[in-house]
């Protein structure tokens, strides 16, 4: 079994809030978790969980209010320790008066390198992010996508052993969330340990080796993808063409929903064959069938509503 | 580990370099310069004495508005706008950072005014005057304004460390004014018949920079010497100073949280 990388012991963050009278809102609370070296894990939760701070207190952005952190046995007040970590930040934003190739040699300034290696280096990652073209142009004129690429190379361009990348697909096309998604699956097979936050599901099946939910600032469970969602299969879903003139047979016409020419319905597991049968009997070309699985929405809300019953059976027993 | 503050520095420079604001500004001194020339030109024998005085006072001048300016949003904009999250992940210690910035700006003025320096000359040749002796009290008082400055700039970095660049430029203005006028504030205090009041005019006295040694510009224009003696207690007085108040500086950023 792989040694962990990271290691989390309640970490919890308490922000002041109130001008006058001051109170103390909890952003996250006994966070506790380990990371395996190697692997990739995912960090889901809804916007306001707490993702972000988790983050921001292991790179020493914030200070925790309790508890300790520690990422390849170093704790995370280390100075020295920053220099195996890379860390894109949520919508990035830099030094928009400097070229993309100044700014990943301003960052390169930061490790060890000579002036060779080091602009080596930058010319590498520029072109492993898909901007050996735009290198000698000002972040100012770069788009979203392309910012979320540079924010990606300065982040990996020193070799760190553990990414941790806040939502790194936020903002992307479908071109550049895939260019993302290789490059973290990339950093796996070189060996390193990929952390990263998301809200949207679908990533985080692709990639993580395991999945960490956390939900109101509290940490719901840890599990790999398939655990986590395989027994939420609520129905299948099934896409088709019908030919020219053919009516949908009646029984079905109630669920379908039509769009350009296709049907979509829903079925749960156990009408599917039956409603194949109906598609079969009106010559119907079926173009897709796949599990539907809840939304990371509804999959939230689930976790939010049971954290709240939780909360509010807890006050009803204080009373 | 030095190289860190030094990578910040140039970064910082090449920041104020690249902002056509600082272009206007030494735009506008160089205009100030010139225009001594024609107030110099109707100053029927004291031309060299009002191109001095207007000169080294356009000097430091713009150096002022850029210290106060460009110094209070050194942090506050990195903050802001989020750059500093990924500067900070890096293997980089926060007064390695503060001191990077301080020393960027700084390099920034001295740049800035050895640009209007050599306009300044620029000026004093085209009326003809040839350079004397005299001449070397104009290079004192531009050296002090330096010095000046790199007090301005500390003071202007400690406030941005945890405060609007808004609140930041009302909280330097307010210590400089106080420092052009921290002798009469003194001697306000020791001619009122309050104890509390002179105790209090004493404290201000002492807390804040005392900048009016600092200005010889009067003494350049009239070519008078500056005792020598004047130029080492400016220097060390700065140099503690400085070291003091960023000192402070990193004590407050040091436990702020970056939200």
């Amino acid at each position: 079994m792989a040694a962990a990388i990271i290691e989390i012991e309640g970490l919890t963050k308490d922000y002041p809030s109130g001008f006058w009278r001051k109170r103390w809102k909890r952003s996250l609370d006994q966070l506790t978790l380990q990371v395996k070296d190697g692997e990739i894990f995912g960090f889901l939760g809804p916007n306001g969980a707490g993702k972000t701070t988790t983050l921001k207190l292991l790179m020493g952005l914030i200070f925790p209010t309790s508890g300790t952190a520690r990422i390849r046995g170093r704790s995370i007040e280390d100075v020295a320790m920053h220099g195996e970590i890379g860390y894109l930040p949520e919508h990035p934003y830099f030094y928009d008066y400097l070229t993309a190739r100044e700014l990943l040699d301003y960052y390169a300034r930061f490790s060890d390198y000579g002036a060779a290696e080091r602009n080596a280096r930058v010319e590498t990652f520029l072109k492993r992010v898909g901007l050996a073209s735009a290198g000698n142009v000002q972040l100012r004129k770069f788009s979203k996508g392309m910012l979320q690429r540079v924010g990606i190379a300065q982040a990996i361009l020193h070799d760190p052993k553990v990414v941790f990348l806040d939502e790194p697909m936020s903002g992307l096309d479908p071109v550049g969330r895939r260019e993302v998604r290789d490059i973290i699956l990339e950093l796996k097979q070189q060996g390193k340990t990929v952390f990263f936050s998301t809200h949207i599901l679908s990533d985080a099946e692709m990639l993580c080796d395991r999945v960490g939910v956390l939900v109101g600032g509290k940490l719901q469970g840890v599990g790999s993808p398939r655990e986590m969602v395989d027994v939420e299969v609520q129905s299948m879903e099934i896409i088709f063409e019908l030919p020219k003139d053919r009516p949908l047979p009646s029984r079905l016409s109630d669920q379908a929903k039509e769009a350009g020419g296709r049907y979509r319905i829903a079925v749960s597991e156990a009408e599917v064959y039956a409603a194949i049968e109906q598609l079969r009997g009106c010559d119907a070309r079926i173009l897709s069938m796949a599990p539907v699985r809840p939304t990371l929405e509804d999959y939230f809300i689930r976790l939010v509503g049971r954290e709240r019953a939780a909360t509010h059976e807890q006050e009803e027993v204080l009373r | 580990m030095n190289a860190l503050p030094g990578a910040v520095a140039i970064n910082t420079f090449r920041e104020a370099v690249r902002d056509r604001v600082l272009y206007n500004l030494i735009f506008f001194a160089l205009l100030m310069i010139g225009a001594s020339i024609l107030v110099g030109q109707i100053s029927i024998g004291i031309d060299r004495m009002v191109i001095v005085n207007l000169g080294l006072s356009a000097i430091s001048l713009i150096g002022l508005v850029m210290a106060i300016f460009i110094g209070v949003s050194l942090v506050s904009k990195e903050i802001e706008k989020r750059t500093l999250y990924s500067l900070l992940a890096r293997p980089i210690h926060r007064w390695q950072f503060l001191a990077g910035k301080y020393a960027g700006l700084l390099l920034t003025l001295v740049v800035n005014t050895a640009f209007m320096t050599v306009g300044l000359a620029g000026a004093l040749f085209y009326v003809g005057r040839p350079f004397v002796r005299g001449d070397l009290t104009i290079l004192i008082a531009i050296y002090f304004i330096l010095l000046e400055l790199a007090l301005v700039t500390a003071i202007s970095l400690f406030f941005s460390c945890y405060s609007s660049p808004m609140l930041s430029t009302l909280f330097t203005v307010g210590v400089f004014i106080t420092g052009v006028f921290a002798q009469d504030i003194r001697q306000a205090g020791d001619l009122s018949k309050s104890a509390a009041v002179e105790f209090i005019t004493r404290v201000i006295y002492y807390l804040v920079p005392n900048f009016h040694n600092f200005n010889v510009i009067a003494a350049a224009a009239h070519g008078e010497a500056v005792p020598f003696g004047l130029v080492w207690q400016n220097t060390l007085y700065t140099a503690i100073y400085v070291v003091l108040v960023l000192l402070g500086a990193t004590a407050i950023f040091s436990g702020r949280d970056l939200k």
